[in-house]
């Protein structure tokens, strides 16, 4: 077994099944928690709760215009990053055909070449979340390592895809090996790092929509 | 058993000129991309060469190697081949049988002596001693390390002698292996393929007869010059592949408009082989050309690499067991760490 047979086959099977497990041991564990109960009286001119997560979640997406200029770069580039991996990975044929190969559903694909070059603005996206990192004070000093981890396990698999297509640096089957690899990796930390919070950061906005709601106050 | 001539004059007296000599021997060594000055030479040295004594051994295979080789498409220059070499044993192609075969090995292993050239097609098994492919008695096992002793080179020709092929594929019933792994001792080149191209072994042999050495080799032992490319950095269908055009079916639109074959499960990204620019049959087509994707039979293990017809970006792993099992014991834990947790503030509420 060469190591793209390793990486199509035990180790994207491994990758998967600990994802799984992941996913499922932390959102179970989360929401079977008791819940603390609000002490506060509820409002009389609350609205229901679900109007108050779904204004919770819209709120959050745009910061306030007191903010916008602290926050403006963040956002709109967290914005440039989410989409371009999106575009890249529900994009590109060779994604969608290992999709295929897991649900058994396929869609059109985009032209490789406009992936391409989604993908190197995403990279370069990726690169000025981590340099604002570095360079801001607070941020540096609240950064942990699941930060700078779940960073590089971002990042490698849009900078190998990208090796990969230009044949850089090694033999392609090497390229498309580590590139593979690279995904098996993000799959593993995914559950266990704050990567989570493509689960989660539904629950979080809404969780302080209703809680807001309920104590009166219109976000 | 030595014929004493040189392979010019041999042809000679056969009607092929030397100048035909010549122009196969610069024809192979453009293959070969030689650069100008050793292509000439391997066309000189080809025509003052004297033949090299071979003796061909065929273990676990389907022919096809030795048919690859004697139905190429132009037999007279194809045909060269067996006037560049002293074929002293071919299972397939000698006209002696019985203990006149087995005579015909040991005579020539005894009169070239540290000279002769060993080539394989087929596997090798090894299971249960080795019983699974036996000629006149002996097994292919006893055959392959008596022969190799006193040879000056080995050449595996095919991917079962190369890789263990498909008596190799899973579940691998005879232990079949490749040459390479009995044999460790001798210099050795795999021309590997299912079969391998007539070009590729011709070239090879002609190679190793001029210059007396090894030429080039690859990782897996095989000649750069036909295996130093993968299909898919020949592959006419290349602008397809870049601008993510891919034919969905053997027959919509898009193979009909020649898009790549990557969908349908060609295997070129990862296959090293002459195939695009050597073609078959004289140069007239290879799978790709005539609408198949490409099986990677010159690779190792290419029968279980998860499916002919299955993308190369496509898992190859069965999944349902393992993840099943992931999901369960994720939800099991989950389930037991939040009711854990219940547990602690229960007890924790009513100790206040
Ligand atoms: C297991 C899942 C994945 C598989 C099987 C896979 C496979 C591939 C393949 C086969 C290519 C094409 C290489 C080539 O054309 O030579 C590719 C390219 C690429 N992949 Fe992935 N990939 C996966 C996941 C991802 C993920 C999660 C990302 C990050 C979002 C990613 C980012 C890229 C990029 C940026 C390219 C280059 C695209 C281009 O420039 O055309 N891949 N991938
Ligand atoms: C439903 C899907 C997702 C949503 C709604 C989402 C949302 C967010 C939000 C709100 C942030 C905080 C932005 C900030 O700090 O400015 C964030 C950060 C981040 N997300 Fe996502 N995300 C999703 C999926 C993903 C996925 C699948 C990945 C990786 C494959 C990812 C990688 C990251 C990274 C690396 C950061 C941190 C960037 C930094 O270091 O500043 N996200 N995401
Ligand atoms: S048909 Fe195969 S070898 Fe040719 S471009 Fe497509 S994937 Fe590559």
């Amino acid at each position: 077994m060469d190591l793209l047979d390793f990486a199509r086959g035990p180790a994207l099977t491994a990758a998967l099944s600990v994802f799984v497990f992941g996913v499922a041991w932390r959102l179970l564990s989360l929401f079977l928690l008791p819940w603390a109960r609000d002490p506060s009286p509820r409002r009389a001119d609350a609205r229901p709760a679900w109007v108050g997560a779904v204004r919770g979640f819209a709120r959050h997406l745009w910061p306030r215009k007191p903010f916008a200029r602290a926050s403006m770069l963040t956002t709109v580039n967290g914005y440039v990053m989410h989409l371009g991996l999106a575009i890249v990975f529900f994009g590109l044929a060779q994604h969608i055909l290992f999709l295929r190969g897991l649900f058994g559903i396929a869609w059109p694909n985009l032209p490789s070449g406009l992936i391409s070059g989604v993908a190197v603005v995403t990279l370069g996206s990726l690169a000025l979340a981590l340099a604002r990192r570095l360079t801001h004070p607070v941020l540096r000093l609240i950064s942990t390592f699941n930060d700078y981890f779940t960073w590089l396990v971002t990042f490698l698999p849009i900078a190998t895809g990208l090796l990969a297509v230009s044949h850089l640096g090694a033999p392609y089957p090497t390229l498309l090996a580590v590139h593979l690899l690279s995904v098996s990796l993000l799959l593993i930390w995914f559950p266990f790092g704050k990567l989570m919070h493509a689960f989660l950061v539904f629950v979080t906005r809404s969780e302080t929509g209703i809680a807001y709601n309920r104590r009166g106050v219109v976000l | 058993m030595t014929d004493q001539r040189t392979i010019g004059e041999l042809l000679a007296q056969r009607g092929i000129s030397r100048r035909a000599l010549l122009k196969y021997g610069a024809y192979l060594g453009a293959l070969m991309a030689l650069p100008s000055w050793q292509s000439r030479a391997l066309a000189e040295g080809l025509a003052n060469a004297r033949r090299q004594s071979v003796i061909w051994l065929s273990f676990q295979e389907c022919t096809g190697c030795t048919e690859s080789l004697t139905r190429s498409f132009a037999p007279t220059i194809e045909h060269l081949i067996f006037d560049l070499i002293s074929l002293d044993y071919h299972e397939t192609l000698q006209a002696v049988s019985g203990f006149a075969a087995e005579a015909a090995r040991r005579e020539a292993m005894r009169a070239n002596a540290g000279k002769y050239v060993v080539v394989v097609d087929g596997s090798v098994p090894t299971k249960d001693g080795g019983v699974y492919a036996t000629i006149a008695g002996k097994t292919n096992l006893e055959i392959l390390r008596e022969t190799a002793a006193q040879a000056l080179a080995l050449i595996s020709v095919g991917t079962c002698a190369s890789f263990g092929g498909i008596p190799h594929a899973d579940p691998n019933p005879t232990g079949a292996v490749p040459v390479s792994e009995i044999i460790t001792d001798k210099p050795l080149i795999n021309i590997s393929g299912c079969p391998p191209i007539p070009e590729a072994m011709a070239g090879t042999i002609a190679y190793l007869i001029t210059f007396g050495k090894l030429p080039d080799l690859d990782e897996l032992k095989r000649p750069k010059s036909f295996f130093g490319e993968t299909i898919h950095d020949r592959c006419y269908r290349r602008p397809f592949y870049d601008k993510g055009l891919f034919a969905k079916s053997f027959d919509d639109e898009g193979a009909r408009r020649g898009w790549c074959l990557y969908e349908l499960g060609c295997k070129g990204p990862v296959t090293y082989n002459a195939c695009p620019t050597v073609k078959w049959n004289g140069g007239v087509s290879f799978p790709i050309q005539s609408g198949h994707g490409c099986l990677g039979c010159s690779e190792p293990n290419f029968w279980d690499k998860g499916g002919f017809y299955r993308p190369l970006s496509a898992n190859t792993g069965s999944l349902g067991k393992s993840v099943g099992a992931a999901a369960a014991v994720g939800v099991g834990v989950g389930v037991a760490s939040a009711m854990l947790a219940r547990h602690r503030k229960n007890t924790a509420s009513r100790g206040e």
